[in-house]
């Protein structure tokens, strides 16, 4: 019991103090669950990352279910799936509703004026960083390509090009 | 009751097909909330990204609280949150008890080989389908493409780019 309370804290510190998600909670986890705790070797660490970035769904998420599970089973999964979305879920909530009262001050309007285009930016600079360990070979590019024209000329759902560029994958490679 | 059970579905489908972590997710977002449900508009969906980029935490699930919460509060709130993240947890689970071994398999590797380079696009199209509420002047312009730079070649912190482009906003349209 001791050790599913562990898990639930330590990854609710993990959940609490990552800003930028994904990427950015990856050294966090290994520190915890690595070095201080000692719960898994560095060789099951690379195992979890390495099948969290082939599986969907957020990279955090998933690390924290398959590190709660190598821990302690199943209710170690629950544990530190819970404990990572926890906090932030309470934030976001207490933020939704703080913001729907003061959104149409001209003040708060500006402020989101300013800061749309710049996420715009942001989401700019994810697709680089993907792209730069995604698009290797012209084959590649082309898939990139194609999705591309698929989704905004051919109006394609985003899932299909997915499921598509998959079996793509298996035949080309 | 049924928008509830709705919200849970779109974000399940969701969660179960971004491959490859949060922004991956805006995309897929975009389509279902703002496209095809027209549940919040570009900008809004803009600001829901902001918000869930300036608190800690995964910024699909995040997002993912936001909107959930914008249609249906609290409620909605938790639907929209477990919908997204229900699928990898489940995922994982099957994975990690009878499947490590084949992920590391060749076929699996190629699959992935082909998934990656689609996703770069789809993080792209999130970019043409949300500028269409932003005004287009010089000033977004800069905007655009010095959170780009600041980001891309400086590796600034996200939240600083926020915080700073809130901060010339305010300033900047309080005139006009």
């Amino acid at each position: 019991m001791k050790i599913i309370i562990d898990i639930f804290f330590t990854f609710l510190k993990i959940g609490a103090f990552s800003f930028g998600g994904g990427y950015a909670m990856i050294p966090f986890i290994e520190k915890e669950t690595v070095h201080i705790n000692g719960w898994l070797t560095s060789m099951e660490f690379v195992d979890i990352i390495a099948i969290s970035q082939m599986t969907p769904g957020p990279i955090a998420v998933n690390s924290s279910t398959f590190a709660g599970y190598k821990i302690a089973k199943i209710y170690g999964s629950i544990a530190g799936t819970t404990g990572v979305v926890l906090i932030s879920f309470v934030l976001m909530t207490i933020l939704s509703k703080s913001l729907n009262s003061v959104k149409d001050s001209p003040t708060v309007k500006n402020i989101f004026k300013g800061i749309r285009p710049a996420v715009l930016g942001l989401i700019l600079s994810a697709a680089l960083s993907v792209g730069k360990t995604a698009i290797i070979d012209l084959k590649s590019f082309l898939i990139s390509t194609f999705v591309f024209i698929a989704i905004m000329k051919l109006k394609i759902h985003p899932i299909l090009t997915i499921v598509i560029s998959g079996v793509i994958g298996y035949i080309v490679y | 009751m049924k928008k509830l059970f709705k919200l849970f579905i779109i974000f399940f489908k969701i969660g179960a097909f971004t491959f490859g972590g949060g922004y991956a997710m805006i995309p897929l977002i975009e389509e279902e909330i703002v496209r095809v449900n027209k549940w919040v508009d570009q900008d809004e969906f803009l600001d829901a990204i902001a918000l869930a980029q300036s608190i800690p935490g995964i910024l699909a699930v995040n997002t993912a609280t936001y909107i959930g919460y914008k249609i249906y509060g609290l409620p909605g709130a938790i639907f929209a949150t477990l919908g997204a993240v229900l699928p990898s947890f489940f995922i994982i689970l099957i994975i990690v008890m009878y499947f490590t071994e084949t992920m590391r398999s060749p076929g699996v590797q190629r699959v992935f080989m082909g998934i990656r380079p689609a996703v770069v696009a789809l993080i792209l199209t999130a970019v043409f389908k949300l500028k269409k509420g932003i005004p287009r002047n010089a000033f977004t312009y800069i905007l655009v493409f010095g959170s780009f730079l600041l980001v891309a070649i400086l590796g600034v912190h996200p939240i600083f780019i926020i915080i700073l482009s809130g901060t010339l906003g305010y300033f900047i349209y309080r005139r006009v």
